[in-house]
């Protein structure tokens, strides 16, 4: 079946309220209580039998915040879907779809341990990357880049990494390449840092 | 053995060396140094690569590669060490049995190198002491030997028996 007939039976049987094509791919925006609904039919009737990715994108600022995407694909007609649906940081909550693909299992876990968006349903949502306990949900936009200093007794602890400054940074001037490397600046100086 | 700090006397019979505990404790310490492989990134294939043939780390006595702690003597830190690891590999640290060195091999396990960042530690010497530090990313074979020679000189010139015998002394008194 070709993209475009597929899309077509995807907005013929589903509310689809928005659609976009950008260099030949086309993304569906669905809605949230759908999605399990859609997946199982990509998979079962439109041929979409391998499921490629699953990203989470914040939109800090905008609401809904969040927009969870899934990257569908076939491998016999190697057709590429994505699918798009909508977060908002008051119900951060998708259902799973690790029924339907069992691959989405672990990609929701890391969406769950850097976004910290929860999938209903989910057979073993744990961290993935992050140790238990760990209290942020790092990927997030308001989270600083350098992270926050927290502990966990026994298991592991962080501090905030500095992002200035320090003995591999190039100097800001306008100087030429040679003056501005680290190694032009004297022992006394890095010391300083 | 060098430095002068042992003389062999051809005029006695037997082979006798003269030389101090020191010396000669330094010696065998520094030429049979078992590295505790903790390989955590890119840099643990260089680290690799010095155990082979090519470089080849026997040449300086440090090919046994030891997976116990209890019978290693330098912990090479090769890669990055991220906060989820940092407490491991303390663990092991504390398991390895005095004396013991550190080797921090590499940019990451140095400084964190190029991850300024929320799960990375900014260097392995903010939990152990480290004696040698290797630049690089990863270091060449030859900067890790480098490193080991540099590794070797530090205890030749440390106060081996000596040292430990003060502090039993100490703890005793």
């Amino acid at each position: 079946m070709a993209l475009s007939e597929s899309i077509a039976a995807l907005e013929g049987k589903f509310q689809v309220p928005g659609k976009s094509e950008f260099r030949g791919e086309t993304a569906l925006t669905v809605r949230r209580e759908d999605i399990v609904e859609i997946c199982r039919y990509c998979k079962e009737s439109l041929g979409f039998d391998y499921l490629i990715d699953i990203a989470s994108v914040d939109n800090f600022g905008e609401e809904p915040r969040f927009e969870v995407v899934y990257e569908l694909s076939s491998i016999a007609t190697n057709e590429h879907l994505r699918l798009k649906l909508a977060v908002s940081e008051d119900e951060l909550n998708v259902a799973t779809i690790s029924e339907i693909w069992p691959t989405a299992n672990w990609h929701e876990r890391e969406i769950y341990d850097m976004m910290g968006i929860r999938f209903t349903g989910h057979p073993d949502l744990r961290r993935i990357l992050m140790w238990e306990g760990y209290p942020y949900f790092p990927l997030r936009k308001d989270f600083p880049l350098g992270g926050k200093p927290t502990d966990v007794p026994d298991v592991a602890f962080t501090k905030a990494a500095p992002l200035e400054g320090g003995p591999f940074v190039t100097m800001p001037s306008t100087a030429t390449t040679k003056d501005r490397e680290p190694r032009a600046r004297g022992a006394e100086e890095l010391a300083a840092d | 053995m060098a430095d002068a700090l042992a003389a062999y006397d051809s005029k006695v019979e037997g082979n006798i060396i003269f030389t101090q505990a020191d010396a000669a404790i330094n010696w065998m310490r520094k030429n049979s140094l078992w590295p505790m492989p903790m390989g955590l990134a890119c840099c643990a294939i260089e680290l690799m690569a010095a155990g082979a043939a090519r470089f080849d780390i026997a040449r300086f006595g440090a090919e046994v590669m030891r997976f116990s702690p209890r019978q290693s003597d330098v912990m090479i830190v090769a890669g990055t060490v991220t906060y989820k690891m940092a407490l491991a590999v303390k663990r092991i640290w504390d398991q390895m049995p005095e004396p013991k060195w550190c080797i921090a091999m590499g940019a990451c396990a140095s400084s964190g190198g190029m991850y300024r960042s929320y799960s990375v530690l900014q260097g392995i010497d903010q939990l152990l002491p480290v004696d040698v530090y290797i630049s690089g990313c990863p270091p060449r074979p030859e900067a890790l030997l480098e490193g080991l020679m540099k590794l070797q000189r530090k205890i030749n010139g440390e106060e081996s028996f000596m040292d430990q015998k003060r502090v039993l002394i100490e703890s005793l008194s």
